[in-house]
């Protein structure tokens, strides 16, 4: 137990430092960049306009002449004590806007994840269980085509066929035109999440289900399957009993892999079905220039995707007695 | 064994799928070369027409003929896939031999930034790293390029670690060969098909995050005939039902990325020893 805990503290520590090197990479790209937020937000003509004094109070709001490192170091400060700054465009607190587009898009999220990794490990197994025979081709002609499709795209096809032409879901805005934002019911909330959500499903398998193929073969030309055959176990029981046992390992690393790909996906999805999470407000952020919330989201998403890579790592050791004992030994 | 003369061997056909579809990316990129004056050409008189009428995929709102932008963009696409796919895989190659050879402390340093970058969901690095350089066709290129060789190099890391213990390699050393020397002669000859492999398996990836960066806002300008511009036009035209505008775009771009992955797998399995034989 001790030598677990060790184990633990050292990926927390490796984590924080990770987390650190984010902020930083972060922080120095968004200072390199050529593109002068005054520009891109309040533009060439308005800025002519604008008595010179005024154009010294949006450069201090902007923080255009405040040196990075100070800069940085202030946001470091801030963050220690849990605050993460304002948001420039939203005029509110990062953490607030965060938290507000992150309740909308944790559901949307987790969904995914959870149906994507459960769909992806079943094809997967049925792949490599039936390798070279009709469904192994037609569960990998699925993978590569979906693969090779940009998320994106096939949301603008899934838009086009359900909420254009069949007219099953709404277009856009999870708000519907004419309800105050409060007032949205449940049910809405979940019709609007229904074609994301199928999008980033339709597109999360492909990955975790050509990996479970892969170690799905493995397993069955591994001696202890031979032996099993040989005993004269039916393939079923091989399957259940040798194959998915052992591909659980595996899938478990896949599954919490795949959380970095969800959020990815998401940016481009939500901006599509116009879904007002997290992946939207990184855009907007991105495009107006909005250090501060830009940050803060890139820091959040990444320790998500961290703490994620850390559950995985734990839970390896609990689900196999190898591995626990060769990290203990270590 | 029985050996059936008619089926021709894996390693034929799959000369021959890899000079045909080298040859059909190749016209691609030339067409749009050659179309990119046709594709930017307005024309008012028959805009919005379906395909058919309007030519091969249809024109759009500014009577721009469809077939004549999706090559350009496709064409544009390639171009910048195999520019960032290249940069990538040699920073791969070089961060991987580094992180195996250079002693612990390199290693871990490396490692360490793999797991930077990795960290950070994909689609916002390359946002952030296209940002730093301003957007625009600098933008996508160093953001693409700069986000997508942890993994190959993680590939290579290990290919190389495993390859430090390996007999001839061992002896090399012992005869007094120089690190550099062992690196260039032994290693990367022995490198080179998992590298080539893992570059053509790179563009992919490479052309799909150039378009969604470019959807997204951030990546080439609108000017350009971008199948990312392409389609994020096309969004505000969805409702009227123009579909070709997003359809057929798209679709072009799905069997060129099909065209590299099928590529890539096929070498793979073609120069992997243990399927050589399948």
């Amino acid at each position: 137990m001790k030598h677990r805990l060790q184990f633990a503290g050292k990926k927390l520590i490796r984590m924080a430092l990770l987390l650190l090197g984010v902020s930083i990479v972060t922080f120095l790209l968004m200072c390199a960049s050529p593109l002068d937020p005054l520009q891109t937000n309040v533009g060439q003509v308005a800025l002519g306009s604008m008595s010179p004094e005024q154009v010294a109070r949006l450069e201090a709001y902007w923080g255009v002449d405040t040196p990075p490192v100070q800069r940085y170091l202030g946001w470091l400060g801030g963050v220690l004590h849990g605050d993460m700054g304002t948001s420039l465009l939203y005029r509110q607190p990062v953490l607030t806007v965060i938290g507000q587009r992150l309740a909308n898009s944790v559901f949307l999220l987790l969904a995914v994840w959870v149906f994507s990794g459960i769909l992806g490990l079943v094809l997967g197994v049925a792949a490599g269980a039936f390798r070279g025979k009709w469904p192994d081709r037609l569960i990998r002609g699925y993978c590569l085509l979906i693969s090779s499709t940009p998320t994106f795209w096939l949301a603008i096809l899934l838009l086009l066929i359900f909420s254009v032409w069949l007219g099953w879901f709404p277009i856009g805005l999870s708000v519907p035109a004419g309800v105050a934002a409060d007032a949205v019911t449940f049910v809405d909330r979940i019709r609007h999440a229904v074609l994301p959500a199928l999008t980033l499903s339709i597109t999360g398998v492909a990955n975790i289900a050509l990996h479970t193929r892969e170690k799905m073969i493995d397993v069955l030309e591994s001696d202890y399957v031979l032996f099993a055959r040989a005993r004269g176990e039916s393939e079923t029981s091989v399957i259940l009993r040798h194959g998915l046992r052992n591909v659980s390992l595996p899938a478990i690393t896949l599954q919490f892999a795949s959380v970095s790909e969800i959020i990815g996906g998401s940016v481009l999805v939500e901006q599509v079905f116009s879904y007002p999470g997290l992946g939207q407000v990184a855009v907007t952020a991105g495009l107006g220039s909005d250090l501060p919330l830009l940050l803060g989201i890139t820091v959040i998403t990444s320790a998500i995707v961290f703490a994620g890579n850390l559950i995985a790592d734990l839970l390896y050791g609990a689900a196999d007695p190898r591995i626990r004992r060769g990290a203990a030994r270590e | 064994m029985k050996h059936d003369r008619k089926e021709k061997n894996r390693r034929k056909s799959t000369i021959l799928f890899l000079a045909a579809a080298v040859l059909i990316l190749a016209a691609v990129t030339a067409a749009g070369i050659i179309l990119e004056g046709t594709a930017t050409e307005t024309d008012f008189s028959r805009t919005n027409l379906a395909p058919g009428t309007g030519g091969l995929f249809g024109t759009d709102w500014m009577g721009r003929d469809m077939f004549a932008r999706t090559l350009a963009g496709l064409s544009l696409s390639i171009r910048i896939g195999i520019l960032t796919a290249a940069v990538s895989a040699v920073i791969a190659l070089l961060a991987g031999t580094a992180a195996a050879t250079l002693g612990r402390r390199a290693d871990a340093v490396i490692s360490w930034c793999i797991d930077l970058v990795m960290g950070i969901p994909h689609i916002l690095l390359v946002m952030l790293i296209s940002i730093a350089c301003g957007r625009g066709f600098a933008g996508v290129v160093a953001g693409v390029a700069l986000s997508h060789w942890p993994s190959l190099a993680r590939v290579i890391r290990g290919e190389v670690i495993q390859l430090r213990q390996a007999p001839y390699i061992l002896v090399a050393e012992k005869l007094g060969v120089s690190k550099f020397q062992n690196v260039r002669r032994h290693m990367i000859p022995h490198l080179l098909p998992q590298f080539l492999t893992g570059l053509i398996l790179l563009f992919p990836h490479a052309i799909l995050h150039e378009a969604s960066v470019t959807f997204l806002g951030f990546g080439l300008s609108s000017e350009q005939p971008a199948i990312g511009v392409i389609l994020s036009e096309s969004m505000q035209y969805l409702t009227t039902g123009r579909w070709w505008l997003a359809l057929f775009p798209g679709l072009a771009l799905v069997l060129a990325v099909i065209l590299f992955a099928v590529l890539g797998e096929r070498l793979r399995q073609l120069m992997d020893p243990s399927s050589v034989h399948e």
